[in-house]
């Protein structure tokens, strides 16, 4: 009863929140609404028991990525003077999007509601979860099951560094 | 406990959110914006998925896309850098090299 | 007898065409560095080590008894698709040994003059090559085992004759000459293929020695299928050989150099129809109609042609229409089935026709180039030794004995009239009558009388070189004595070819041997034939010498008719009118419309389809990121919606 009632209004804050993201005019104000999108999802994951990811997500999304996206737009100095005022060159992309957006809606409803989901279940029951620990678990799954992608992501990160590094160094002139 | 398909329903609507807001965007860090919202709701069917298949699979897997997601944020934002230094503007109109 | 490397001479056949082609590839490829000289040594060479290793396979054939000489080395398959399978084989028998033992002397003969005559023309590599080329084919067309090499032969020797004709292209009249004989012998052989392929057709091989002995089994006599096939070649004979109505491209030949004329124009090419009929001898006698055909078409030519001689007055046009005339002979011998009578008549026409063109040659080199016989005269005094080779060639040819002509030509006299009919007979004789005339004629009219030369002609006029007169004392040396092969009752060619006739290998049959003619018979038509080219020379004299207006005269009254004939009966501009413009026409219509505006405008407006489709799709690039985000967006919902439709 709690859990419905809590679903139901993290779920319509995240639904509004993702819908300002997308209408605002002004691009911090659309940073500012995905920060609290992705609060509330961090809530909707630790109703589904997943509270390392949970904490991850407040941590590394909102507090980090999206604190970079709001560095840059500081940057750049953009406003919303930048976009208003400029005509649209394709009339027929924004009702052609929303009605494409709408077909999506559905389809994936329709699609979630038909299917009869089954599969092999795991032996991670949440009262197994709790009991070792879910922060323990996703540890020893890293270092054990998926010790492989584990390293390459960290190769992947590095690449992404020198590659941020590189594009948006600032050219230096030599005379 | 509520039934998993509300969560994969709030999952496909954040989706479409995302979706039309990246078409309908003119402004390149906002369509990025987006498509981290859609990052996120796959992120939330994923943690579902986990939780109904009693296994952590989900979870793991919700871990990397995140750590490629921040990749991809910091990179594209510097792509976004560049762009702007050579053309003074954001507006991915404006950028059509490409028309016939 | 000298044997090489321990094989017979019969096993290294395959040398005598290699000698010349290697000489039109040396020539070819590096006459233009090497020095006049040097190029003719090579062409003569190549055709003199040919004529050596003929003369040896002759005596290797010897060595073989009369019934088993037929030796065939076949070098490899060339052809082979199905049931239809073409060797490169050789095959030596009398008849084809003959053949090259002619070709390749009288060729020879020529190339040693021709390296004299032509000496101050700047395409002198160009001409060995094409004459050695020439050689190679003419030798291959008379070596071959099967219809179908033996027809390259026949292709190639038509190509080198219209190189050769056309050999001084500048001039327009040479390159017409040439093309005008290709087209002309195109004509026949278009019959020639078909005759081929209705051969494949009825026998299902090419091989000469198969098809002839499957041929009585198979055939018979007077069938449908049979008179086709020996028409259809028949056909590809007379282009080749020049006969009516393919015979208009022999005198426009002469625009050729004159030992081209000689070469091929007298002594090989066009003796070429009679060497196929001769080979295919056992069709022939399968088919009486075809004979008869040939019989008729050979006779009407040759007097035909020899009424037009009568009035022309290009010494080289006169020779030609003689040439034309005398094959028309071998093709008379060949219909009424003396066919060894024709080979006869074919060697003795080699030496004696080679000889009368070479010695034109000489007169025309000694005259700086001067061909109408209306400005020579008198030259007797200037070019003895031409003179007297050139009587020697004239009384060859008009058949007073003992000159080779004469035994060649009463042989043939002979065999149509106990063979054939009075008509045919009567045919050869009468242009037996007019050849001894208009030959004398040429001869008073150039060598004898009061001079008609122009002041300059006459003040250059010299007896040629050493080069050029050597080969007319051979000639004429074979001239003399080259009849006496083909002596009446003590016939060596005769015995020496009989094989080839009637069965093949197995040959008791006598080719047209005069066994079977009463000895009153033979020597009153021997007397005739004499009487006949009396009487021709006796008339001749008395135009041409006694009474020298004479002529004019005759011309005067029989006006209408002088003008026929002096016009060669207007054959050329039927032809023109009939045949030669609509087919223009019909090609500038094809070209015009057919071609140019159907069908390069139909390739063209396929590249015009096309262009306009990219037109439209070029549209789908718009440059614009969101249309493209749009699109792919678009494609997921397609894909999406259709797996929940279908599934």
């Amino acid at each position: 009863m709690l859990e419905s009632l809590l679903f139901l209004i993290m779920g319509s804050i995240t639904i509004a929140c993702a819908l300002c993201v997308v209408f605002q005019k002004n691009p911090i104000y659309s940073a500012i609404f995905l920060i609290q999108t992705m609060v509330s999802l961090a809530v909707l994951y630790v109703l589904l028991h997943a509270q390392f990811i949970a904490a991850i997500q407040v941590m590394v999304y909102a507090g980090a990525i999206m604190v970079l996206f709001i560095f840059v737009i500081m940057l750049l100095n953009l406003s919303k003077a930048d976009e208003e005022g400029e005509r649209d060159n394709l009339f027929f992309q924004k009702p052609s999007a929303i009605i494409l957006g709408f077909i999506l809606v559905v389809m994936i409803g329709a699609v979630t509601l038909k299917t009869v989901f089954q599969g092999v279940k795991g032996e991670y029951t949440p009262e197994t979860i709790s009991q070792i620990g879910n922060t323990q678990l996703v540890g020893k799954m890293l270092f054990t099951k998926y010790v492989f992608p584990f390293e390459i992501a960290s190769i992947l990160l590095f690449a992404a560094i020198i590659g941020a590094i590189i594009l948006a160094k600032k050219r230096i002139i030599e005379d | 406990m509520i039934p998993l398909t509300w969560y994969l329903i709030l999952s496909g609507i954040l989706f479409s959110i995302g979706a039309v807001g990246v078409l309908i965007r003119r402004n390149a860090i906002v369509i990025f914006m987006c498509i981290e919202l859609m990052l996120n709701a796959v992120n939330l069917a994923f943690i579902t998925f986990s939780r109904q298949l009693n296994s952590m699979d989900g979870q793991i897997f919700v871990f990397f896309i995140m750590t490629v997601a921040a990749a991809e944020a910091a990179v594209g934002l510097a792509i976004i850098i560049a762009i702007y230094r050579n053309k003074a503007t954001v507006n991915v109109d404006d950028i059509n090299l490409m028309k016939w | 007898m000298p044997y090489f490397f321990g094989c017979s001479y019969l096993d290294l056949i395959g040398y005598v065409l290699l000698f010349p082609i290697a000489g039109t590839v040396i020539n070819g490829l590096l006459g233009k560095k090497l020095s006049k000289p040097v190029v003719g040594i090579i062409g003569c060479t190549a055709i003199g080590l040919a004529f050596i290793l003929s003369f040896f396979v002759f005596v290797d054939l010897l060595h073989l008894a009369p019934e088993h000489r037929v030796f065939e080395k076949d070098y490899f398959t060339w052809i082979g698709s199905g049931s239809f399978e073409s060797i490169a084989g050789l095959q030596v028998d009398p008849l084809s040994v003959v053949m090259i033992m002619m070709v390749s002397g009288v060729g020879f003969i020529i190339h040693v003059y021709s390296v004299g005559y032509m000496q101050d023309d700047d395409g002198f590599y160009r001409y060995f090559t094409y004459l050695n080329l020439f050689t190679f084919s003419m030798l291959l067309l008379v070596l071959a085992n099967n219809f179908l090499l033996m027809f390259i032969g026949w292709e190639g020797v038509g190509l080198c004759s219209y190189l050769l004709i056309g050999y001084w292209f500048e001039k327009k009249s040479a390159s017409s000459a040439g093309m005008k004989a290709f087209i002309v012998n195109r004509v026949g052989d278009f019959g020639f293929i078909l005759g081929i392929m209705l051969i494949f057709v009825t026998f299902n091989t090419i091989d000469f020695t198969e098809v002839f002995q499957a041929a009585p089994e198979h055939l018979q006599m007077g069938g449908f299928v049979v008179t086709m096939i020996t028409l259809l070649l028949f056909v590809g004979a007379i282009g080749k050989s020049a006969q009516i109505p393919l015979y208009t491209w022999l005198p426009d030949a002469m625009e050729g150099p004159t030992p081209v004329s000689a070469l091929i124009h007298a002594a090989t090419m066009v003796t070429a129809g009679v060497y196929m009929v001769v080979r295919c001898n056992v069709l022939y006698t399968l088919a009486p109609f075809s004979l008869t055909v040939v019989a008729v078409i050979g006779g009407v030519t040759a007097l035909f042609a020899a009424t037009i001689g009568l009035a022309q007055n290009d010494i080289k046009r006169v020779l030609a229409y003689s040439t034309v005339s005398q094959i028309g002979f071998m093709f008379l011998a060949c219909g009424v089935g003396a066919y060894i009578a024709g080979i006869f008549h074919l060697v003795t026409h080699s030496f004696f026709k080679a000889l009368l063109f070479l010695g034109a040659g000489s007169v025309i080199h000694g005259l700086g180039g001067e061909q109408d016989m209306r400005k020579m005269g008198g030259l007797r005094k200037y070019m003895p030794t031409t003179y007297k080779t050139f009587l020697i060639g004239t009384l060859a040819i008009a058949g007073i004995p003992p000159f080779a002509g004469f035994f060649s030509k009463d042989e043939v006299l002979l065999e149509a009239f106990t063979k054939g009919s009075l008509l045919i007979w009567g045919l050869g004789a009468f242009a037996a009558l007019l050849t001894a005339f208009y030959m004398f004629r040429l001869l008073f009219m150039t060598f004898c009388g009061k001079s008609n030369m122009s002041k300059h002609a006459e003040a250059h006029v010299h007896e040629s070189p050493m080069i050029i007169l050597i080969p007319l004392l051979v000639l004429a040396f074979l001239s003399i004595g080259g009849g006496f092969i083909g002596f009446p009752t003590a016939s060596a060619i005769n015995s020496f070819l009989a094989p080839v006739i009637g069965g093949g290998h197995h040959g008791t049959v006598d080719g047209g041997s005069l066994h079977h003619v009463s000895a009153g018979m033979m020597f009153s038509m021997m007397g005739i034939s004499t009487g006949i080219a009396i009487a021709g020379i006796f008339i001749a004299y008395l135009m041409y010498i006694k009474n020298p207006d004479l002529p004019a005269k005759i011309a005067k009254k029989f006006k209408l008719i002088y003008t026929i004939v002096y016009n060669k009966y207007y054959v050329d501009e039927i032809y023109d009118a009939t045949v030669v413009n609509p087919t223009v026409k019909t090609s500038f219509i094809l070209w015009r419309i057919v071609d140019v505006r159907i069908i390069d405008g139909f390739v063209n407006a396929i590249a015009r389809i096309v262009e306009l489709k990219g037109e439209v799709l070029k549209l789908f690039q718009t440059g614009y990121v969101r249309n493209y985000a749009l699109s792919i967006l678009l494609g997921g919902v397609i894909i999406i919606v259709c797996s929940l439709i279908l599934l």
